[in-house]
This record gives structure tokens, sequence and C-alpha cells, in this order.
């Protein structure tokens, strides 16, 4: 681990949260020490208020004493202050590509996840419209990063662990080896990886967790 | 130096705070670009197939590459040019967050904003809460624009930087919504550092051409509300 040269380095954190797992895999794979607060979502710390008072959201990373928020913003100022191990492309265009993803890969999948009948098959086709064109960025690599985990591979990381769990609660299987190989083998590289296996939040435990959020987001429609 | 540069394109709309964007930072690395307008209600095939998953303006492209996003591609420039004219991010890792966090919040905050008032008319009860919203946002930004600035003119300092293409770009849409619903928003009392900012924005050589005036855009929400622009 990387010793603080008196560097300080918290990470305010909540268990389930994928914005949260994007910055302690950054934190793994740069090899930095830091300090870990889990937060009570209900009874948010006065620490995290007045770190993030605009949104008062985790993740938030104080690095002596300097609070930044936004987990894809936090990875970027990772990459920026510990120069070693990089997990941003060097390439101008790869950058951008890879930031467009980042955020995109995502896109209505919580839609598929929340809704029934029209409303989830539009969303499904969207996500799949993504995922065919997020298979072709792994062409001829075993990660998004390259040969390495890279700020992509961090960015939609939780995609391995989540669509499982999507998957299971609404029983329909998006993500196969048939329709994307790539993915698929992408998926299972990424979540045995040293610097991801062990952070994983038990799956039982996070599976329960969202199956309630469904149910209570469906009711409520209904 | 321009044989360098490689063909860059940019599709567009004069209406889009979005487009302003990249046509601003291309402005201020002095990289001449081919514009192509879209029409409103009708997206172009050069669209549809730079920008696949969203079908948006603006797309930037270079050498055939194409980028989409506007704070991507305001990165993009910038590190693309970046021995041409002056940073556009600031250099320290920390500001750079600052920079970009607030940029989100203003994407957060401002387009729905304007979204929500265009619509609406002088005194309605809807315009009152949503212009609360506007104010709000608007008061935060006066601070953070204090805490960036740092007694300098700008977000970035003495030069444009990212966060004041961001927010700057939305000036127009806000000087339009003041006309529609007839609520001051730039207003000197509440935030006079930003209303002073704005005026050094609107003034600067690589912003002024692009920023379309407010009553264009009032007469483009009339359009826009009466369905002249559906296909």
């Amino acid at each position: 681990m990387e010793e603080a040269k008196g560097e300080e380095v918290t990470l305010f954190g909540f268990w389930s949260s994928p914005f949260v797992h994007r910055v302690t895999w950054a934190l793994n794979i740069k090899k930095i020490k830091y300090k870990y607060v889990e937060e009570d979502l209900c009874n948010k710390s006065d620490l995290l208020l007045e770190h993030n008072p605009v949104y008062k959201k985790v993740p938030v990373l104080v690095y002596n004493g300097k609070a930044i928020a936004e987990s894809l913003i936090i990875l970027e100022f990772i990459e920026e202050t510990w120069k070693e191990n990089s997990i941003m492309p060097q390439d101008p265009y790869e950058k951008a590509i890879a930031r467009f993803w980042a955020t995109a890969a995502g896109d209505g999948l919580w839609q598929f996840f929340i809704t029934e009948g029209k409303e989830r098959e539009e969303a499904l086709a969207s996500v799949i419209n993504n995922f065919e064109l997020l298979e072709k960025e792994l062409i001829g690599k075993n990660f998004f990063g390259g040969d390495r985990i890279g700020y992509l591979d961090i960015s939609v990381g939780w995609i391995s662990y989540g669509v499982p769990i999507f998957e299971e609660i609404t029983e329909f299987k998006i993500i196969t080896e048939e329709k994307f190989p790539l993915l698929h083998a992408w998926m299972e590289a990424f979540s045995s990886s040293e610097f991801v296996k062990d952070t994983l939040p038990p799956r039982e435990k996070l599976s329960e967790r969202y199956r309630k959020v469904r149910e209570a987001i469906i009711q409520k429609k209904n | 130096m321009a044989a360098e540069r490689g063909e860059v394109k940019l599709i567009g709309g004069w209406a889009s705070p979005f487009v302003a964007r990249p046509r601003i930072a291309l402005n201020l690395k002095g990289v001449a670009y081919e514009m192509f307008q879209e029409t409103v209600g009708k997206k172009s095939e050069l669209l549809l197939k730079s920008n696949p998953v969203y079908k948006k303006i603006p797309v930037l492209i270079h050498n055939g590459k194409p980028i989409c996003e506007s704070a991507i591609i305001v990165e993009y420039i910038d590190e693309t040019w970046s021995s041409d004219g002056a940073s556009i991010l600031p250099s320290d890792p920390y500001d750079r967050a600052i920079a970009r966090f607030w940029t989100v919040y203003v994407d957060d905050k401002i387009p729905d904003a304007i979204r929500k008032l265009r619509p609406l008319v002088k005194g309605s009860a809807v315009a009152e809460v949503e212009a609360e919203k506007l104010h709000a946002a608007l008061q935060l930004l006066e601070e953070a624009f204090e805490k960036c600035s740092k007694g300098k003119s700008f977000f970035g300092g003495d030069n444009i930087g990212y966060l004041d293409i961001a927010l700057g770009s939305q000036l127009a849409w806000i000087k339009a919504v003041e006309k529609i619903v007839e609520i001051k928003f730039l207003d000197k009392e509440k935030i006079p550092g930003l209303v002073a900012w704005s005026e050094r924005f609107y003034a600067h050589e690589a912003v002024k051409e692009v920023m379309p005036e407010a009553d264009r855009l009032v007469e483009f929400t009339r359009m826009l509300l009466s369905g002249s622009f559906a296909k």
C-alpha cells in the first residue's frame, strides 16, 4: 500500500452503492491507503453533510481535508493525483469514448428493472442497443482498458454484479453468452479480478435490497 | 499549423446552449471548423450515424471520429489542442474536480429550470415555484464564483475556463426566460459577482458571435410551443 506521505484519504460510502464501489476499485488499483466511513443514509453524519452540502450523497472522497463528490469526478481526481498504475487512456479520443460510455452504458437499465409491460420493453430495447455498441468496445481486449482494468471498466463495473441480480429478479436474461460473448466474458474477468472480488457486497443481501426497492416502486405505481 | 489540425466538423444548432460550448472552446483554441446546422424536428443522417446512442447535438467529428456530449467534447478540445491558447481546465487536480463538480450541478439544475419556465406566462404559480429553484441554484453558483475566481475575472481565473463555458453557455436562455416570465434572474442585488462575470463573458472574443440573442430565443420558444417544428 502506498503509505500516505502525510496524506490523509477518507472515503464516505454505503455498502450497496455502485457509485461508492467505483471509488473503492480505483483506490485498490492505485494501491492507495484510505480510511472508510460507512454512512447510514437514513441518518447522515454531520461530516458527510459538511463535505457534500450540495447533494448530501455518497461517495465523497476527502483528501487532506478537501472534499470531492460525484464518483466519476473522484475517479479522475484519483488518476490525476496518484500517477502510478494509470487507469485513464492516454489518447484524447480514447478518453472521450471512455467518458461517454461511463455514463451511457447504464442508460435504461434502471428503467428496465423498475417498470413493467410496454415501458419495460422500451427500456430493454435501449439497453440492448447500448450493449451491442459496448460489446464492440471489447473487441480484441480483455478489459475496456486493454490488458488491465481501466476507468471504463471501473465505471461500468457495477454491471458485472448488478445485471445478474436484475436478471434474477425480473426473470429475464439480458447478457447471454450467445448474444454478448465479450461482455459476458468481461463480467467474469472483472468480478474475479484481485481488485474487485473481495469488495463485492454479499449477493443475497444486495439482491434482497433491490427486490424490496423494486416492489415498493411498482406498488406505488399500481 | 492548420494542416496538423485535421478535419474538424461540428454538428449543432444556433439555439442550443450545449452546442455553444464546443464552439467557444474551439474559438479559444483558434481552431477553425465546419458547422453543420441541424434542422429542428428533422435529424440528419450524419447526426444519427455519429450519435447513435442519444441522437443529439452537439457532435464533434475530428478526422472522421465522432465525439458526443458537450462537456466531454470540451475536454477533448482542451487535450487535443493543448498547446494552443490557454488551458481550458485548471491544472490542479482539486481545482479540476471543483470545475467538473459545478459543471455537473449546472447541467443538473439550469436546463431543467429553463425547460420548465419557458412555456409559462408571467405571474403563473408554477412560474413562481420554478423561479425559486433557479434563484437558489444561481445563489449557490454565486458562492462558487467567489471561491473559484479568487478575485479574478472568470471562474477559470484570468481566462475563460471549463466552468465559465458550462454556465456561460446557459446565459442566453436564462435571459430569454427572464423576458418570457418577466422575472429577473441576473439580478445585480442578489448575484452581483455573477452579473458582472456574465457581462465579461459575453464581451469575450471567443464568445460574442456564438451567443444567440435572447429575443430570437423567445421567438424560437413561441414556434416550439405552437408546434411549428413538428414533422
